[in-house]
């Protein structure tokens, strides 16, 4: 019984977590002198209150599913990747300039060679700090923080000089960005709302990410080495292969994430000079999304949804109750940091309750100098 | 107690009656122990006979549950390293507590009132330097840690010792770690530190070495001591090997006679090194034969682990090779080996043996889920998989409520038939089990016996590699001695329980004398 309520509340501690989050945001918005009731009344009508509140903020999950489906399999394999925005742009601008020189191609056949230099891009963008992890003990979460960075850079340098649109180029603004995507390019959209094609393949794709992880052969590999690299070596698997993968794959999916913005939603690239400017944060929100989701792919979807609703709903509480947009990013942070470190906190509750459930039931490990064959005897 | 034969002083340290339990295990059984000024008293005794144990209770790390410890005749209590320091007993560990990036002064005053604020450190240096010279502890003050030998570092944490006033040094195997020329000036240094009036408790379970160091010897089997403070000089080894390996009631497994085969598993001349980059295996070779099953003998840390590594491919040879069934495995991946008939029961069950937080079925198809019916072209049957966990569970009597359980919630011996069961339902044509029963109460002993038995019977090749003597004996057909990484004799088990002679031949052997050499005395 008490197991069953334990495990009750593990599965609800991420609603738990966001309840908190918002709990405290309700009293940075007294502070600020705004009515919570009507900030977080003003929230939820922004995300949900109409059918194209609801698109948008479907619009907003669908890179979140991507990169968190992405994190599953890296999260399982037990390596973390915190590179999703340099993966997503990576992904981007290998996509991006598929589409911009295929341009006599039929629209279907460049969206699939697109989504694949996509996956393509992502995947060396993930795979390059798996190979340092694997073979150099390089710790991925500093290289993958790392790449976010190189992306960035050569987003910047891509899309002021190579791929700038053309009639940019000609004129003295020269805003960094590429051309648009022609028509027949762009992913159907569920006209008049801004709610794409896109969003069906994430969620097709959280189900095929849950079948590679529990009905094949490389993700069973996948989460045997992320469980017991040891027991995985003695079962004769291959380790730091699939560290490798994992971390490849995981990328993989953030480029699909970024190839979706740009067919999906912005038919263009342009650059702020941030990773976020183009990836709306969602290589890290993606992360968070995952746990939320308990790494689970089909979980997943309704997790990234609840942060999709999270960002589009902030927009308008801060149109509405007039607050400073500076809290809306709080907001946002609050939850993160909340889920996560309520995950943190699940995992060495577990592990207690673990300890406390062994010691009951088996003997500690004699120490080494201690007799275990004392049992035989008595 | 104290056999004061030497001196008329009273003994430095007296222990009495101590008696430590740890949860199923009684460690120390009423263990008298006593220590004169200035001699060299060894403590001998296997892996698991209490040595430490006692020695931890002495430097204050355990509260014995009953007994009495005297330091200078006085009782003293002892509960915590810093009182042990207090009253001067200081003990080197195995393994060594120093920090690598400090220099060696640093290390000694580490943990002191002193320096108070300031840190004038050179004053240290020559005081430590000058510590040194008194005891022929030869190393530079200055020196990072790092930068040191594993002989430099031991004396490092002899001067920690010596710089806080202790007059009982303990030493817990000190030689384990060390070159032979270490060993020799290790030697010197100890014998120079009782000149000087130190008492030093020397642990080791190297027969050689004991002879060669002690003044006394008492000898712990078991957590009860078999000789207490025999005076080095007039005891044979043979007694001695005797004493620490002695003989239990061994409760005999019903087996028929062994019908040895062909060979399927030849370990030929290997060496290899530990996770330290040291030599474990020096030239060791071995073989089984379908159908006996081959035990291996030897005290922990003799190379033991690193030979099932090596066999199983999770460890390269540095030279010479294993041959399975004829074909060559060693330093090839473990997955050639698995796939040409190799099953391993390795000694960690959770970390190696087994994925705790993955389920039964997860754990059982480890080594099957490549080939059908488990799986087809990359897709895993799950449902193939769960019928096969579910065979298992019933065939080896697995107690679990499902078969999508987590191992971890496991007791031990569920959790180790779950390995064997995934092992034998490979039909391998060779097995390596090393300490299959570790930690197992009774009934889970009898079943992994019996397991092995059947393995025997279905004429696969067996190694056993057990610090459990009483296990080899009731269930090997022959029997290796392993030594610091080489096979001491090989030694015949009949159908009967071994002879006294046999018994105090593997003692010997055990300790690091060859097997000609015990006949070649014995012929003599």
């Amino acid at each position: 019984m008490r197991s069953r309520l334990n495990s009750l509340f593990d599965a609800l501690l991420p609603v738990i977590a966001t309840l908190a989050a918002l709990g405290v945001g309700a009293v940075m918005l007294l502070v600020l002198g705004a009515n919570p009731l009507e900030a977080y009344g003003a929230l939820w009508v922004g995300a949900f209150g109409s059918t194209n509140a609801f698109a948008e903020t479907l619009v907003k999950a669908t890179p979140l599913l991507l990169v968190a489906l992405g994190i599953c399999i890296s999260f399982r394999g037990d390596v973390i990747n915190i590179g999703g925005e340099g993966q997503m742009i990576v992904g981007a601008i290998l996509a991006t300039s598929v589409g911009l020189t295929f341009t006599g191609l039929p629209g279907w056949l460049v969206i699939a060679m697109a989504m694949l230099a996509g996956f393509i891009g992502g995947g060396i963008w993930g795979g390059i700090p798996g190979v340092l992890k694997a073979y150099f003990n390089v710790n991925e979460i500093l290289s993958t923080v790392m790449m976010n960075a190189i992306a960035v850079q050569f987003m910047n340098f891509m899309l002021r000089g190579p791929m700038i649109d053309p009639s940019q180029a000609e004129l003295a603004s020269k805003i960094p960005q590429t051309a648009r995507l022609l028509e027949p390019f762009r992913l159907l959209r569920w006209a008049p709302t801004r709610l794409h094609l896109g969003a069906l393949i994430a969620v097709v794709l959280a189900i095929l990410v849950y079948i590679l992880l529990w009905r094949t052969t490389l993700g069973y590999r996948i989460r045997a080495v992320g469980q017991n690299p040891n027991a995985s070596r003695y079962a004769g698997i291959d380790v730091k292969r699939h560290v490798v993968l994992a971390l490849l794959l995981s990328g993989a999916f953030a480029g699909l994430a970024g190839m979706i913005q740009v067919y999906g939603v912005n038919y263009r690239m342009i650059t702020d000079g941030s990773a976020s400017g183009f990836t709306g944060s969602a290589g890290f929100n993606g992360i968070v999304a995952a746990l939320f989701g308990q790494l689970h792919p089909i979980w997943s979807i309704p997790a990234s949804v609840l942060f999709g609703a999270l960002l589009v709903g902030a927009n308008s509480m801060q149109r509405m109750v007039q607050i400073p947009s500076a809290l809306v990013t709080a907001l946002n942070g609050l939850v993160v940091v909340f889920v996560v470190s309520s995950e943190i906190w699940r995992r060495r509750r577990q592990r207690r309750r673990l300890a406390a459930a062994k010691e009951e039931d088996v003997p500690p490990k004699p120490d080494p100098d201690t007799p275990g064959k004392t049992k035989v005897r008595a | 107690m104290a056999t004061s034969n030497q001196t008329t002083l009273p003994p430095v340290v007296t222990m009495s009656g101590i008696v430590k339990r740890f949860p199923g295990v009684l460690a120390n059984d009423h263990v008298d122990f006593d220590l004169m000024r200035g001699e060299i008293h060894a403590l001998l005794g296997e892996n698991g006979a209490g040595k430490s144990t006692l020695m931890n209770v002495l430097a204050g790390l355990y509260r014995p549950d009953a007994g009495v410890i005297q330091v200078n005749g006085k009782t003293v209590n002892l509960s915590s390293p810093r009182d042990a320091i207090k009253a001067g007993i200081g003990m080197v560990h195995q393994h060594f507590m120093l920090v690598p990036s400090q220099t060696v002064t640093e290390n000694v005053l580490l943990g002191l009132d002193e320096p108070r604020f300031l840190m004038r450190l050179s004053e240290y240096d020559d005081k430590i330097a000058e510590l040194g010279k008194q005891y022929g502890l030869d190393v530079d003050p200055r020196a990072k840690v790092w930068q040191l030998s594993v002989g430099e570092q031991q004396r490092v944490e002899l001067l920690k010792m010596l710089y806080r006033g202790a007059q009982v040094l303990i030493m817990d195997e000190p030689t384990a770690v060390l070159a032979p020329q270490e060993i020799d000036d290790l030697f010197e240094t100890l014998r120079s530190m009782t000149a000087q009036g130190k008492s030093i408790i020397f642990i080791s379970h190297k027969l050689n070495e004991v002879a060669a160091i002690a003044d006394r010897i008492t000898v712990l089997r078991r957590g009860k001591v078999t000789a207490n403070g025999l005076p080095a000089k007039g005891v044979t080894t043979q007694e001695l090997a005797r004493q620490m390996v002695g003989r239990e009631v061994v409760f005999r497994v019903e087996k028929k006679p062994a019908k040895p085969g062909e060979v399927v598993l030849d370990v030929r001349d290997v060496y290899a090194e530990n996770d330290k980059g040291l030599p474990a295996l020096r030239g060791l070779s071995l073989n089984v034969r379908a159908g006996e099953i081959v035990g291996v003998a030897g005290v922990a840390g003799n190379g033991q682990r690193e030979l099932s590594q090596v066999i199983c491919g999770l460890r390269n040879a540095t030279q010479g090779e294993v041959a399975l069934t004829g074909e060559l495995v060693s330093n090839r991946p473990t997955l050639y080996g698995i796939q040409r008939g190799m099953a391993y029961v390795p000694e960690d069950r959770t970390h190696v043996g087994s994925s705790p937080n993955l389920s039964v079925t997860d754990n059982v198809i480890m080594k099957k889920y490549r080939k059908p019916p488990i799986s087809h072209g990359g897709l895993l049957d799950m449902n193939e998989a769960g019928r096969f966990a579910k065979e298992l569970k019933e065939a080896y009597d697995i107690i679990v409520p499902s078969v999508d359980t987590p191992v971890r919630l496991l007791s031990g011996g569920n959790l180790q038939r779950v390995i064997l069961a995934r092992e034998i339902s490979g039909e391998p044509a060779f097995m390596v089990a090393v300490q299959p029963t570790r930690g197992l109460d009774v009934g889970a002993i009898e079943g992994v016996h019996r397991l092995l038995l059947v393995q025997r019977e279905a004429g696969s090749g067996v190694l056993l590699i057990s610090e459990e003597l009483e296990e080899l004996f009731s269930l090997s057909d022959r029997l290796y001695v392993i030594y610091e990484g080489r096979i001491m004799g090989e030694i015949q088990l009949g159908m009967e329980e071994p002879s006294d002679e046999i018994v105090e031949k593997i003692g010997l052997m055990m300790t690091g004398t060859p097997l000609d050499k015990i006949e070649k005395e014995a012929a003599a």
